[in-house]
């Protein structure tokens, strides 16, 4: 197949991982007790390092590697916080963050406000989908209204690809985009590296291959931002109606700057030769209706992630999924909760990585500018 | 009346009566006295104005403006509207129908030329809609709106999507002789899209509107024109392959008729960036990006298209400039850019930004102010739009080489709405006459 690149011999697994899969569903590295004030060894920089500059986080474009490195880094040290059976520290007292969320969402926002008050920040979680865009308040005098109050970061999901960009422009506050319509979900992107550089280790030159609806994902865009820059190698397959520009047939002439480098494979049992990562994307119910697709069968049967086709993946692959899912639609229940599935963890990496970005904010804010 | 005025000096460019040479242009009562065989011969007791090393021309024409009065005037009224076409070389502008009320009747037509001869600035055409409250669905009382005086029918931004309506349209709107204005862009195909489908809109995660919607939409209506023997213009043709059907229909002899906006001959789909045109380093989006004064419908498009609108002003394809000046409240724009409304205020800007092309070498001069003045006098069926003798006194005068920087805060227009906010534009209206009066000068404020 002419777009298909060859396939690459099979990474040698990183050390710690064992054939035992029970091993690979452990989910924080040992955190050994300390007293306060002891110092670790190799102590991740969670309380140091590259923070301070940064103001935003829209998405994993405008990140070097160093700085990804510096946050996956300084998440190791939060887990070792939510590992603690006492997990509250006072870091981030006397902050405020917001969630402001115009979209539904249970896993993101409650990740954030945990986050958060781990942290020992004051959270708010506002949803506004009901209540002042209902009375006709225009975003940027509800962002505004809001900061009044005196917020440090605003946590932000809305369904306009851009609207975090818009608001950033207009508010002093540290703005983290928690999702922006089809455009990008940059904590998403952080939680799967920080699961993948966990069981794999140094992730470039690993191959990640990512399965369903390119087009209409903001993870992908994500994580694909973020992968490129760590190194990996992805590849994509989907229908060719939920490609995005670029990579669709009939438009590979352009290159797209947010999926340069990508490889598009047809044949899903092909895209998954030798990968290291298979991650599921969710499949819409409404792209039926849309004329994207005929229905969520034929779906199934050409892109669903079974464990036949998981099989083809390099042995051990990690099977990863950004939720919520369709079990038996992108990806069978056996495989969905089978040893390779590390998408549970997902979420309790997310937590984590939320504490890293809302500690590099804040400590930002707190040195002034 | 006030006093004779001569504007002396200047390189007189009237391509209706085929005058490109050094000349003074002489006015009278109100109407053109004379352009003379040569500069120098001003007779005394006339006001000069010195044009030496300008360009003197016949008052632009504008057949697609948006004057938002009645109903929208928080965007733009007849006063301000009319203020901001002076400012841009213009004499004469049609106003589109998406007005509340709309004008699909009589009365709110009469309404807005009466407010136009009382309070513009300008002189003041209307175009009428093709169906009631623009709609889509039945058609207005064309027969009664040409008397009141519409120039042509338009849906404006609602293309007229049921081809049968259009047939319809293009048949019976011949009992007027007027023409059916149509915004072609295939509803079903362009969805949700906010911006030119392509790389930009993938990597911004915007819906793209693929350039056919356009394409599908111009290739029914020649066909429908065709069938008809209706008169069809085209409203802001803005991709290579309509110009390409445009082309056609034209060697093929209908009666197609098509304008281009002056954004779509200068700025393109990668100004979304918020980055003056430019594409961010390594694609790493800033707070810039989402520039909602970019969302036009259609939207910018791709370099290649550019190239291809140029060429079709610079053969003829695309008859006239239209500005499609599209005024805004501030609020309208200060929001995400899926909710932000449609349009640039550009009827200050549009002979800057369509110098691009000029100082580019791919459309003269002459063929840029043809497209401004005689073609669309023509397609008005007007004695305007030049220097005849006897014709109304509208004169611009133009420096095409002076450098400015667009400060949207300084337009006249209350649409502040421009995504070349900063930018410098080489072109510049220096005078504008209408009727003999001095309507703008720039830099001067003007009673």
């Amino acid at each position: 197949m002419a777009r298909t690149r060859a396939a690459t011999t099979t990474p040698e697994r990183p050390q710690g991982q064992s054939d035992n899969p029970e091993n690979e569903t452990v989910q924080a590295p040992p955190a050994p007790r300390r007293k306060p004030g002891q110092a670790r060894p190799n102590q991740p920089p969670m309380f140091g390092g590259l923070s301070g500059s940064r103001r935003n986080v829209l998405d994993l474009d405008d990140f070097s590697k160093e700085e990804i490195e510096h946050i996956l880094l300084s998440a190791d040290g939060m887990n070792e916080v939510l590992s603690r059976d006492v997990r509250k520290t006072p870091t981030l007292r006397g902050k405020t963050i917001l969630t402001l969320f115009f979209e539904n969402s249970t896993r993101t926002r409650v990740s954030f406000e945990q986050a958060g008050k781990v942290l020992g920040a004051d959270v708010i979680n506002v949803s506004a989908s009901a209540s002042s865009v209902s009375k006709g308040e225009s975003l940027l005098n509800t962002v505004r209204t809001l900061e009044a109050m005196k917020i440090d970061v605003l946590v932000m999901r809305h369904p306009h690809s851009g609207a975090p960009y818009f608001v950033a422009s207009k508010i002093d506050a540290a703005v983290v985009n928690a999702g922006d319509g089809t455009h990008a979900h940059p904590t998403q992107s952080l939680l799967d590296l920080y699961t993948m550089r966990r069981h794999l280790g140094d992730i470039a030159g690993k191959k990640v291959t990512i399965i369903g609806d390119l087009h209409f994902s903001r993870v992908a865009r994500s994580d694909v931002w973020g992968l490129r820059k760590m190194g990996a190698e992805v590849t994509v397959c989907g229908p060719p109606t939920l490609l995005p520009y670029g990579l669709r047939p009939g438009t590979e002439q352009d290159e797209s700057a947010a999926f340069t480098g990508v490889k598009v494979v047809d044949r899903v049992e092909e895209a998954l030769e030798g990968a290291d990562v298979v991650m599921a994307l969710r499949i819409q119910r409404e792209r039926q209706d849309s004329g994207n697709l005929p229905d969520l069968r034929e779906y199934s049967k050409l892109y669903g992630i079974n464990s036949e086709r998981l099989a083809l993946a390099s042995p051990g692959a990690l099977l990863m999924h950004p939720g919520p899912m369709n079990e038996g639609i992108e990806i069978s229940s056996d495989v969905a909760h089978g040893a390779q599935a590390v998408i549970e963890e997902q979420v309790s990496n997310g937590v984590a990585i939320r504490m890293a970005v809302l500690y590099m904010l804040c400590a930002r804010s707190r040195g002034g500018e | 009346m006030s006093k004779p005025i001569a504007i002396t000096g200047g390189r007189v460019i009237d391509p209706a009566q085929g005058i490109d040479r050094l000349a003074d242009v002489l006015l009278k009562d109100g109407v053109v006295q004379a352009v003379t065989d040569a500069p120098g011969n001003a007779p005394d007791g006339y006001e000069v104005i010195d044009a030496t090393g300008l360009v003197v021309a016949p008052g632009f024409i504008d057949i697609h403006t948006h004057l938002r009065e009645p109903g929208l005037e928080h965007k733009e009224t007849i006063a301000t509207g009319t203020r901001a076409a002076a400012a841009g070389g213009f004499t004469t502008i049609c106003a589109m129908p998406n007005t509340e009320p709309n004008q699909d009747n009589a009365s709110t037509v009469e309404w807005v030329l009466r407010t136009g001869r009382e309070q513009g600035v300008v002189r003041v055409l209307a175009i009428g809609a093709v169906t009631l409250e623009r709609a889509g669905k039945r058609l207005v009382e064309m027969a009664e709106l040409a008397d009141a005086g519409v120039i042509g029918f338009s849906d404006d931004g609602n293309p007229v999507a049921d081809p049968n309506i259009m047939r319809q349209a293009l048949t019976y709107s011949q009992v007027t002789g007027l023409p059916i204005i149509n915004h072609c862009e295939e509803p079903s195909i362009a969805g949700a899209g906010q911006m030119q489908m392509g790389v930009i809109a993938s990597h911004l995660g915007l819906a793209g509107v693929p350039s056919e919607a356009e394409t599908v939409m111009v290739e029914r209506d020649i066909a429908l024109a065709e069938l008809t023997g209706g008169r069809l213009h085209i409203a802001h043709l803005s991709t290579r392959r309509a110009v390409e059907a445009v082309r056609r229909a034209k060697e093929r002899g209908l009666r197609v008729t098509a304008e281009a906006t002056p954004h779509h001959v200068s700025i393109t789909d990668a100004w979304v960036y918020g980055l003056g045109g430019a594409t961010p380093d390594d694609g790493a989006l800033s707070t810039v990006a989402y520039d909602t004064n970019t969302k036009v419908n259609p939207p910018l498009r791709t370099n290649d298209d550019v190239d291809a609108v140029v060429e079709g002003l610079a053969d003829g394809t695309i008859d006239m400039i239209a500005t499609d000046h599209a005024p805004h409240a501030a609020t309208d724009k200060e929001c995400t850019y899926q909710e932000a409304a449609h349009g640039i205020s550009n009827i200050e800007t549009a002979f800057g930004s369509c110098m691009v092309p000029v100082h580019a070498g791919t459309l003269s001069l002459e063929d840029l102010i043809e497209r401004m003045t005689a073609a669309p006098a023509r397609f008005l069926g007007r004695e305007l739009g030049s220097l005849k003798p006897g014709l109304p006194a509208d004169v611009v005068v133009l420096d095409p080489a002076s450098e400015w920087t667009v400060d949207p805060s300084a337009f006249f227009s209350k649409g502040k709405n421009t995504p070349l906010a900063g930018t410098t534009l080489k072109g510049r209206v220096v005078t504008t006459l209408y009727a003999g009066e001095v309507v703008h000068e720039a830099g001067v404020a003007v009673e």
